[in-house]
């Protein structure tokens, strides 16, 4: 082993320090779990998926950082792995924008996927499926097997 | 080369030859790769679900959809308990996992061998929470192509939230099984005094590493399908 990969402090600390961080993180995230179920505003609704995505974020960089021993590879290692891990950025930010503008353009210029997603459905008892619900004037779907 | 050069080995030409850059086993390199490209696969998965999300307007509820756990009557209503369960599950498996990997390092084959049974246990355990969730939501009519829940604002729903869902939890569902399948192996190896043979347990470290990634899988998947 080189100067570079010894040991660093006491490894079963560093194990147990993690863990706590990586438990209480967790209980974090559902504690905003449970406390979102009732939260009706939008805007408080998203800060708090936001708050739990960079919750996720700190869970993963624990995870690889000291379980996976990346934070104590050379940096040659790791910049070998993170830095291609950078093209989720563009990779996400694309595709979810790109997303929210098909369904932008849709509910502008496609005034039947508009009139669909609003009909309301009833909340039917097991069994029974949405989609068939969906096209409910016609009676024989009802009984049609899927 | 002149003294100039070797005078200044002090800042660390790592791609000047005679060094290795990585200062880790080749194996242990490709492993980082392997991860590197199954991230890549998880991510496509996890961002085709989150653009087909943002371009419908509805979509279910996790909490109507997740609300039950094992041995619950018909009108239980406990979301996110059972999934917290399964995510305490995993990450405790992590532990042991790297507690075994700490073991090898110090050549302890008595300490492998103790964690990588608990690991296996996890392994087993989380999957068993899986199929029971996977069987539960069938009952209720959900499987590829059939979605039985409507959307939170109470209009009628696609069957991209159930295609989803058991495309990636399935996917997620087969690495945890070979992983298990992975360390059981790991054990067996141990228990062989292959590893001693060899005078390391590097291939615990990397099995660790797949099993880290797994766990690392689940962190995402569920926070994108649970709890966002």
């Amino acid at each position: 082993m080189s100067e570079n990969t010894h040991e660093h402090g006491d490894p079963i600390a560093e194990i147990k320090k993690v863990t706590i961080i990586l438990s209480v993180l967790t209980i974090i995230e559902l504690i905003l779990g449970f406390w979102m179920i009732g939260i009706t505003s939008e805007g408080l609704r998203l800060a708090i998926k936001g708050t739990i995505v960079i919750l996720m974020l700190a869970k993963a960089f624990y995870i690889v950082a000291y379980f996976m021993h990346l934070k104590h590879e050379l940096k040659n290692l790791i910049m070998t792995i993170v830095v291609p891990l950078a093209l989720f950025i563009w990779f996400i930010t694309a595709f979810l924008s790109d997303g929210n503008s098909f369904r932008n353009l849709r509910n502008t210029y496609d005034p039947h996927f508009k009139a669909q997603s609003e009909i309301k459905v009833e909340k039917k008892a097991e069994g029974t499926h949405a989609t068939e619900e969906k096209e409910g004037k016609s009676e024989p779907t009802e009984t049609k097997k899927d | 080369m002149s003294n100039v050069t070797t005078a200044s080995t002090k800042e660390a030409k790592w791609w000047n030859g005679g060094k290795s850059p990585f200062d880790v086993e080749y194996g242990k390199v490709m492993m980082w790769y392997f991860l590197m490209s199954d991230a890549f696969t998880f991510g496509a998965f996890l961002i085709a679900y989150g653009t087909v999300r943002f371009s419908t307007n509805g979509w279910p509820n996790p909490n109507e959809v997740f609300k039950s756990y094992p041995f619950a009557g018909e009108g239980t209503n406990a979301p996110l308990v059972f999934v917290s369960i399964m995510t305490f599950i995993l990450i405790i498996s992590s532990v042991t996992m790297v507690l075994a990997v700490h073991a090898g390092k110090m050549m302890d084959k008595k300490g492998v061998v103790r964690n990588m049974i608990f690991t296996i246990i996890g392994g087993i355990a989380f999957l068993s929470c899986q199929a029971w969730e996977w069987n539960h939501l069938h009952h209720e009519g959900a499987w590829w192509g059939m979605n039985p829940f409507i959307n939170a604002d109470g209009t009628a729903s696609t069957t991209n939230f159930t295609n989803f869902f058991f495309t990636i939890t399935g996917f997620h569902g087969f690495h945890v099984f070979s992983g298990v399948v992975i360390n059981i192996i790991m054990l067996i190896m141990t228990l062989l005094n292959k590893f001693e043979q060899r005078g390391h347990y590097l291939m615990i470290e990397k099995a660790g590493l797949y099993w880290h990634f797994v766990d690392l899988v689940w962190v995402f998947v569920f926070t994108c399908f649970y709890l966002l």
